[in-house]
């Protein structure tokens, strides 16, 4: 079939021949897409259950030190399961996830499934504060430089935006923090350095976290609608002489959104393991700080279940994504042609 | 940095990147000698010192120098950050390759499984790897290595095959060459600079996974230091001393700025093809011109009389930047009159000047182009001042546009009905159900059946010929007074030209409406229209009527367009006549 634009998105690009010469290309698109999702979550599930055998030497004498006694030791690879066949620890492994049992910590002996539902909440929302805030941040950062700047107008004050957000974009989220505490906790004494719980407490760690994305995400937006405000279509927009309104939002705006959630998407999930070093640098208490301390304690039961919990936030926003762009854009799903 | 070429080194970022890798790489060099004692220099009275002349980030709680530390600690981050790079473009190299050379079903289960890695980000690939590896530098340096390879193997896989594909490493193979030498003599130095690019900025990335890793305490151990580790100890202290934690944090981002800059100053380098066509384009264009102070090429008969004209621009003049501070001209002084109902044709080869004159007329052209016109009236307004919102709505109603490409000239992301409602109920203060019934007699008008449910579609299930048509009705559907067609049928096969010639007629005669037609096809043109105008080089070189353009035309560069039309009694063993690259002078004498 002839296709129109050249925004094909490449990962949709395998297993075209397979499937939909007799289903709709929706239908095709939806069982490619779980099926990629069910492989994902084959391989999450295989890497969070091998990551202790692959530890180099016995994992629990390295979890309790050198002092332990070997009655201990055999203890608590008893109680881990360790003894038993890898083929049966497998299974036990499947049966625990099914029952939403992740094990027993090693070293608070609490199950990892409770300690993650009580640091889940505070980086969840963390992370998606920032993304709300980027997202706010970027489109009206993008959209007006595009606008703006067609045509090469206004060459000066692009340039220097453009530059600033180079810069945000090269600088990581744990480095403003840094940053932001210097200036703002320790300098002017406005904000708190760390903690978690008000409203004052989670705004550095929010900014830090989001600037980086809404500047990448704002030079994406930008990119975008100077490629659309150059096409065809928006000549034909303005032959019509419609308000400038609707020229910009009804007629450009959409055009956009393919990009913008595709990149929003990698953005979150980027943003979901960027907390990890913004909760160390606040001490907020995440699921960031609880990995860290696992994998420094050597906690291996802990990181296997907060790994996973990890992953499969990132598997359920880019399935999400996916989802969301084949029901505002039907194009997407039929790129091939 | 030492293998790019010179004239890549001379962009900003080109220098800027030189001169900071040499400091980099001076400082890991010398700095042990020149700091190293004041880094390890425990005092006890200099303790939790704040920064000062002597210590610009001031002393840690042993009383040791942090800005000796962070310069001393230059030469390991370099190190683990070049060591876990090589790490990730060795692995990315050897992944993507193998890739490459597998027999389909293993390939599609390798790069499966490369994508379903790279959907996680890098930062949760290396803590999950550092749990395996252990908190040391070392550990920390594969993590953060092994975690680089999905993204450069996928890199590496996508140019590879691109290249693989191509016709010479196709000869290659049927000359009998292995795999492997294809991979090592055609594949490699065709991937090797995108290679590069890439490697700088994952350099950067690496740096600042170090510094994250460190600062987490899973990277380098006391008594070894890092920035990410100095930056750990300095966040500890940052209400004693400040500087003790934006010091190392500051030469983490110099330091990611620098492989940043490398990284695009290759990339600009790879752009430079692009600058040197457009120089010679543009120097062709200005050898093309002509001197201006002619005046009129060609005075016409109409007069200003706004009853007898519905649109007429006197003096155009386009120009556009030349990148270097000055314009180059593009129309020099066209005059062109549009009578109501006339159907008035603009030929002339590519680069003439007719579609830029078309646009101008309609008033769409903006910045860049720099529009000048001594007089410009569509319709009794004045086109050349700022337009009110009622001129603005009647030249909406008025003045509709077709334009060559049908695949691009319809919104992709917008209902065809959406696009043909909008007219009538912006402009013509319609409700939603009179504008719907409107556009769906629009596009009954110009021969789509089913035009209610065809309204309800997206452009991309529409036909090539079927969206021309569409863009007819959507000037349908209000009351045209000029239908400006830009090439319609230039992207369209010879029926389907012929369908949507036939509804521009149709029409013209339903509305009335005139039509400036644009095209390089002078047969074409002669056939629809009344009257012809020339153009070449900017300028119009002659106007004639239709019916009688093989006797009357007298300007050479017409005379060589009808010559090139072959007819029934052409001879087919002689080559069509061509027009020569040669300007074609205008003799004083050409008067319509």
């Amino acid at each position: 079939m002839s296709h129109d634009t050249g925004r094909t998105r490449s990962a949709r690009a395998e297993g075209r021949f397979s499937l939909g010469e007799r289903l709709s290309p929706r239908t095709s698109f939806l069982l490619r897409r779980l099926g990629r999702l069910a492989a994902s979550v084959c391989v999450v599930v295989l890497a969070s259950f091998f990551l202790i055998h692959l530890v180099p030497g016995d994992p629990v004498r390295a979890a309790l030190g050198p002092s332990a006694s070997p009655e201990l030791v055999a203890a608590t690879q008893a109680s881990l399961g360790l003894d038993k066949p890898i083929l049966q620890q497998f299974v036990d492994y499947l049966g625990g996830l099914l029952t939403g049992d992740l094990g027993t910590s090693i070293q608070s002996h609490r199950p990892v499934a409770q300690t993650i539902a009580e640091r889940f909440p505070a980086t969840l929302l963390l992370a998606v504060a920032a993304f709300a805030v980027a997202i706010a941040g970027a489109l009206p950062i993008g959209l007006g430089m595009a606008i703006s700047s067609r045509g090469g107008r206004r060459r000066g004050l692009d340039a220097a935006l453009s530059s600033l957000l180079g810069v945000l974009i090269a600088i990581p989220g744990f480095l403003l923090a840094v940053g932001f505490i210097a200036l703002f906790s320790v300098q002017l004494g406005l904000l708190p350095a760390a903690g978690w719980g008000t409203i004052r407490s989670g705004i550095l760690p929010v900014l830090a976290l989001a600037l980086g994305p809404m500047a990448y995400l704002a030079r994406i937006v930008q990119v975008e609608m100077i490629t659309v405000l150059g096409t065809t279509y928006m000549t034909t927009a303005r032959a019509k002489r419609l308000p400038s309104r609707l020229v910009y939002f009804r007629h450009a705006l959409p055009n956009i959104v393919t990009a913008t959630l595709t990149v929003g998407g990698l953005i979150l999930s980027g943003l979901t393991a960027a907390t990890v070093l913004v909760e160390t640098v606040f001490a907020i208490p995440g699921l960031g700080t609880t990995m860290v301390a696992a994998v420094s304690t050597k906690d291996y039961p802990m990181v296997q279940g907060v790994v996973l919990v990890y992953a499969l936030i990132v598997l359920g926003v880019n399935l999400v994504v996916d989802l969301i762009l084949i029901t505002i854009d039907p194009r997407s799903s039929i790129t091939e042609g | 940095m030492a293998t790019t070429k010179h004239s890549r080194l001379r962009s900003p970022a080109g220098i800027a990147a030189t001169l900071g890798a040499i400091a980099l790489l001076l400082i890991s060099v010398f700095a042990s000698f020149i700091w190293g004692d004041a880094a390890g220099q425990t005092s006890v009275t200099d303790r939790l010192a704040p920064s000062s002349w002597d210590a610009p980030f001031g002393t840690d709680q042993l009383g040791r120098d942090v800005f000796a530390r962070v310069m001393v600690a230059t030469q390991l981050s370099m190190m683990l950050t070049l060591g876990a790079t090589a790490i990730s473009v060795v692995g990315g190299l050897i992944l993507g390759l193998i890739a490459t050379v597998l027999p389909r079903h293993p390939r599609r289960l390798v790069t499966g499984l490369i994508d379903i890695l790279l959907a996680f980000p890098w930062l949760l690939l290396v803590l999950f790897f550092s749990v395996i590896w252990g908190a040391s530098a070392m550990g920390a340096m594969l993590a953060i290595g092994f975690a680089g390879v999905p993204s450069l193997a996928r890199l590496v896989y996508n140019l590879a095959s691109s290249v693989s594909g191509r016709d010479f490493v196709r000869a290659a193979r049927v000359v009998g060459v292995g795999p492997f030498g294809i991979l090592a003599r055609h594949v490699m130095p065709n991937i090797a600079g995108p290679l590069l690019v890439n490697t700088a900025a994952t350099a950067s990335v690496t740096l600042l996974s170090f510094a994250g890793l460190s600062f987490l305490g899973l990277g380098v151990q006391a008594p070894e230091y890092d920035w990410g580790r100095l930056l750990q100890e300095g966040i500890l202290r940052i209400y004693v001393n400040p500087m003790s934690a934006i010091g190392p944090g500051l030469a983490i981002v110099i330091a990611g700025l620098i492989f940043t800059l490398a990284s695009e100053a290759l990339a600009i380098g790879s752009g430079e093809g692009v600058r040197a066509t457009r120089a010679l384009a543009a120097a062709s264009v200005t050898g093309r011109r002509r001197a201006v102070d002619r005046g009129p090429a060609v005075p016409l008969q109409q007069t200003d009389a706004s009853s007898d004209t519905i649109a007429e621009v006197r003096g155009l003049r386009v120009a556009f930047p030349d990148g270097e501070g000055g314009t180059v001209e593009r129309v020099h002084g066209v005059d062109l009159t549009i009578a109501p109902g006339e159907v008035v044709g603009i030929v002339g080869e590519s680069g003439s000047g007719k579609s830029l004159t078309a646009m101008a007329l309609a008033g769409l052209l903006e910045s860049p182009a720099e529009v000048q016109v001594t007089r410009h009236h569509f319709d009794g307004i004045d086109m050349s001042s700022t337009l009110s919102r009622e001129e603005q709505s009647r030249l909406g109603v008025e003045l509709a546009m077709v334009f060559q490409d049908p695949l691009t000239s319809l919104n992709p992301a917008l209902t065809v009905g959406r696009q043909l409602t909008e007219v009538p109920e912006v402009h013509l203060g319609m409700n939603s159900r009179d504008s719907r019934e409107r556009a769906s007699a629009a596009l009954a008008s110009v021969h789509i059946p089913e035009p209610g449910r065809r309204l309800r579609q997206y452009p991309h299930e529409f036909s090539g010929g079927m969206r021309q048509r569409a863009m007819i009705a959507m000037g349908l559907t209000a009351r045209p007074r000029l239908l400006i067609a830009d090439e319609p049928t230039t992207a369209l096969d010879v029926t389907v030209q012929r369908q949507v010639i036939s509804v521009l007629k149709e029409a013209q005669r339903a509305t009335g409406a005139a039509i400036v037609f644009i095209s390089h096809d002078i047969a074409l043109v002669s056939a629809i229209c009344d009257r012809v105008v020339v153009m070449n080089g900017g300028e119009v070189v002659e106007v004639v009527s239709a019916e009688r353009i093989r006797e009357e035309a007298t300007h050479p560069y017409t005379r060589a367009l009808i010559a090139c039309l072959p007819d029934m009694t052409s001879d087919r063993s002689v080559p069509l006549p061509t027009i020569g690259t040669t300007n074609i002078t205008l003799p004083e004498e050409v008067v319509q």
